[in-house]
C-alpha cells in the first residue's frame, strides 16, 4: 500500500517554532464512506418491508440505473471530500486532527492526557490493509479516530505517539520505534470456548427461546409475531456466546516498556496499548459455573476506553499474576484477608450480605459484591478521585453505612454495610491513604 | 445534629472547622415554600367551599399541614449541611434521613463551579460546585453568600493546582 499523501503545512497557520507536518488519511478511506447510502436503503427496507415490496416491484431496470448513476458517485464525492478534507499532524505535545467539509472541527489531544492507544482492524480493513488508530482521552469523541491509516503506518504512529507521550525527546520520538513487548498470558480457543459454554447469559437467552417462541406461536399463531421476538432472543445467545467467541479470540496480555498491550480478535483484529499509571480499575468476575474449573476474568477501566476486559478467562493463578503487573506492588487479597459486614447487616440486605467484602492494603481498596458471581474491585489508592459515605434511615437503625470510592474511570466502588464507626474511619482513613498514594504515583509521561 | 449558623464554626480534636450554611438559604426555602403552598390552600379551600361544600374546604388544611412539615424539614435539611476545608481535602457532609459526607482531594478537582440562579440572587446566594474526573462525585455546596463562595472558589483553585495531579 502507498503511503498517504504528505503535504508540507504551514496551512495550519499556527505560530510554531518548528514545522508541522499534516498528514492524510490512507487513501482506502474514501470507500469506508461508500456504505453509507447502502445502508441507509437497508435499514429503510428493514425498518418497513412491506412498503418495500410494494416499491420493489414499481423499479424497472432504467429506474435503477438511473438511481446507482445518482448514488454512486455522490457517495464516491461524499467520500472522497470527507478524506480530502481530514489532516492529522503530530506535534510535540499534541495530535491534532482537523476534519470537515462544512462543518469544521479541529481537535487538539494533548499527549501527556492519552489514557491507552487503540490500533483496530476490521475484517474488510484486514484485507485492504488498513487499520483505525484511536486515542482514548477523557472525553475523546468517536469521531477523533484515525480511520485509516496504512497497517505500518499505523504501528510506526502509535510508536511516536507514545513515545513522545512517555516524554523521549521530540527529536528522537520517531526513532526509538516500538518497545519490545513480553508475552504475559494467552488464552487457548478451547478454554474460552468452554468458558463462553459455562456463561448463563447464552443458555438463559437459549431457554427463554425455546419456552417463549412456541407459546407465542399457539397464541397468535402469526409468523411475524415470533421472528420479532425470536431474532433478538436468539440474537442476544448468539452475541453472548459465538459473538464474544470471535472478539475474544486469541487474547493476548503483553508487557512492554510503553504499558501493556492487549491484542484480540478472529476477525476483528484489536491491538491495545496502556501505558503505565493508566489503570484506574481492576475488577476480578467469578462467575458460579467458573468456580470448580478456579477459571476468573479479568476487567479493567481506564479513563476513557471502550475496551473494559483484561482477560477474558484464566486460572486464576495466572490472573492474579497478570494483576500483579498491571497495577505494580499490589497482591490480590486472599478470601480469608476480606472482612465482612457485621452480622447485622443481614436485616438489611438479607442472605446477599455475605457475598460483601472489603480489603484495604497499602496500595489498593478492595472491595468484593455477588454471592454466586462474585466481582472483587480494586482500585489503587493514588486513583481514587473522591470518597463518599452514604446512609439511608434503614441502615442508620441498624448503625450500618456504605463507603463509596469513585475513580477516574467514571466508576464507584463500594464497601456495603459496614458498621458506622468503621465507615467514618475508612473515609478518613482512604482520604488520606489517596492522599499519601498519589505522591508516590508515577508521573504522566512514564520515561521522564 | 450540630447547629449550623454562618459563624459558628467547631473544631473537633484534629478535625478542621465545621462551617454550616448561611441562614439566607434557610430563609430562602421556607419563603419559596409558602408562596407556593399559601395560595395552594386558599385556593382549594375556596375553590371546593364554593364548588363542594363549605365542609369539602376542610381538605385545604392539606397543603397547610404540608407546608409545616416542609417547613420543619427544611429548617432540619440545612442544619445538616455543612463543609470543611481542611489541608488536604474538602469535607461536606449533608442530609438528615439520608446522610451523605464527602471528601474531594484539592488535587483532583478539574472544575470549580459558582452560580447563581435568578431566585438565589435576589436572596444574595449563590452555589459552589466542585467536579472531578469521577462524575459521581456530587459535591456542591449550595446558598453561600456570593463573597464566600468566590473567596472558597479561589481558594479551591489555588490548592488544586498546588496539589493538581494527573487521572
Amino acid at each position: 500500500m502507498t503511503a498517504p499523501g504528505v503535504d508540507d503545512g504551514v496551512r495550519g497557520a499556527l505560530p510554531e517554532r518548528a514545522v508541522v507536518t499534516e498528514r492524510r488519511l490512507h487513501p482506502v478511506t474514501p470507500f469506508r464512506r461508500a456504505w453509507a447510502p447502502v445502508a441507509v436503503i437497508v435499514g429503510w427496507a428493514a425498518h418497513d418491508p412491506n412498503q418495500t415490496q410494494e416499491q420493489l416491484t414499481r423499479l424497472t431496470t432504467t429506474t435503477l440505473l438511473i438511481a446507482l448513476a445518482v448514488i454512486v458517485p455522490s457517495a464516491a464525492l461524499y467520500g472522497f471530500l470527507s478524506w480530502w478534507f481530514t489532516h492529522f499532524a503530530v506535534t510535540d505535545a499534541e495530535m491534532r486532527i482537523r476534519t470537515g467539509l462544512l462543518f469544521r472541527r479541529t481537535a487538539h489531544i494533548r499527549l501527556e492526557r492519552i489514557q491507552a492507544v487503540d490500533v483496530t482492524q476490521p475484517l474488510l480493513a484486514r484485507i485492504a490493509g488498513v487499520a483505525k488508530l484511536r486515542l482514548d482521552v477523557v472525553g475523546a469523541d468517536k469521531k477523533d479516530e484515525l480511520a485509516f491509516l496504512g497497517e505500518a503506518e499505523a504501528r510506526a504512529l502509535r510508536a511516536e505517539l507514545l513515545a513522545r507521550a512517555a516524554g523521549f525527546a521530540p527529536e528522537t520520538a520517531h526513532e526509538v520505534g516500538e518497545a519490545p513487548a513480553r508475552e504475559l498470558v494467552r488464552v487457548p480457543a478451547r478454554e474460552l470456548a468452554i468458558a463462553l459454554l459455562l456463561t448463563g447469559a447464552t443458555w438463559g437467552a437459549l431457554a427463554a427461546a425455546l419456552v417463549v417462541l412456541p407459546v407465542l406461536w399457539l397464541a397468535t399463531h402469526s409468523v411475524w409475531t415470533v421472528l420479532a421476538t425470536g431474532v433478538p432472543l436468539l440474537g442476544a445467545a448468539g452475541a453472548s456466546s459465538v459473538g464474544r467467541f470471535v472478539g475474544e479470540y486469541d487474547w493476548t496480555v503483553g508487557e512492554s516498556p510503553d504499558g501493556l498491550r492487549i491484542d484480540h480478535g478472529l476477525l476483528d483484529r484489536t491491538h491495545e496499548t496502556v501505558p503505565p499509571g493508566r489503570v484506574q480499575t481492576v475488577r476480578i468476575v467469578e462467575p458460579l459455573l467458573w468456580r470448580r474449573r478456579g477459571w476468573v476474568r479479568v476487567e479493567l477501566d481506564v479513563a476513557g476506553s471502550a475496551n473494559s476486559v483484561l482477560v477474558p478467562v484464566a486460572p486464576r493463578a495466572a490472573a492474579e499474576a497478570v494483576v500483579a503487573r498491571v497495577l505494580p506492588g499490589v497482591a490480590v487479597p486472599t478470601t480469608g484477608a476480606l472482612s465482612r459486614p457485621p452480622r447485622r447487616a443481614g436485616r438489611c440486605f438479607p442472605l446477599w450480605w455475605r457475598g460483601y467484602g472489603i480489603a484495604v492494603t497499602d496500595a489498593v481498596f478492595a472491595a468484593r459484591h455477588g454471592l454466586l458471581r462474585r466481582n472483587l474491585a480494586l482500585v489503587p489508592h493514588a486513583k481514587v478521585q473522591s470518597v463518599r459515605l452514604a446512609q439511608g434511615p434503614w441502615q442508620r437503625l441498624w448503625r450500618l453505612a456504605d463507603v463509596h470510592v469513585d475513580t477516574g474511570a467514571d466508576r464507584t466502588v463500594t464497601a456495603r454495610l459496614r458498621d458506622v464507626q468503621e465507615a467514618e474511619d475508612l473515609l478518613r482513613g482512604q482520604a488520606e491513604r489517596s492522599r499519601t498514594g498519589r505522591r508516590d504515583a508515577r508521573p504522566d509521561r512514564w520515561m521522564a | 445534629m450540630e447547629t449550623g449558623s454562618p459563624g459558628g464554626a467547631e473544631t473537633t480534636g484534629t478535625e478542621a472547622a465545621w462551617i454550616g450554611l448561611p441562614p439566607g438559604l434557610l430563609r430562602m426555602r421556607r419563603l419559596l415554600l409558602v408562596v407556593w403552598l399559601g395560595p395552594a390552600a386558599v385556593g382549594l379551600g375556596v375553590l371546593l367551599g364554593l364548588l363542594a361544600g363549605p365542609a369539602w374546604s376542610a381538605f385545604a388544611l392539606l397543603p397547610l399541614a404540608g407546608a409545616v412539615w416542609g417547613w420543619v424539614m427544611l429548617g432540619r435539611n440545612w442544619r445538616s449541611w455543612r463543609y470543611a476545608e481542611r489541608a488536604d481535602d474538602l469535607l461536606i457532609s449533608r442530609g438528615v434521613l439520608w446522610r451523605e459526607e464527602t471528601v474531594v482531594p484539592y488535587g483532583r478537582m478539574q472544575l470549580v463551579e459558582v452560580t447563581s440562579g435568578p431566585v438565589e440572587r435576589h436572596f444574595g446566594l449563590a452555589s459552589v460546585q466542585l467536579h472531578t474526573a469521577a462524575a459521581a462525585t456530587d459535591a456542591t455546596i449550595p446558598g453561600l453568600d456570593p463573597a464566600e463562595a468566590e473567596r472558597l472558589r479561589d481558594r479551591l483553585t489555588e490548592l488544586g493546582e498546588a496539589r493538581s495531579a494527573g487521572l
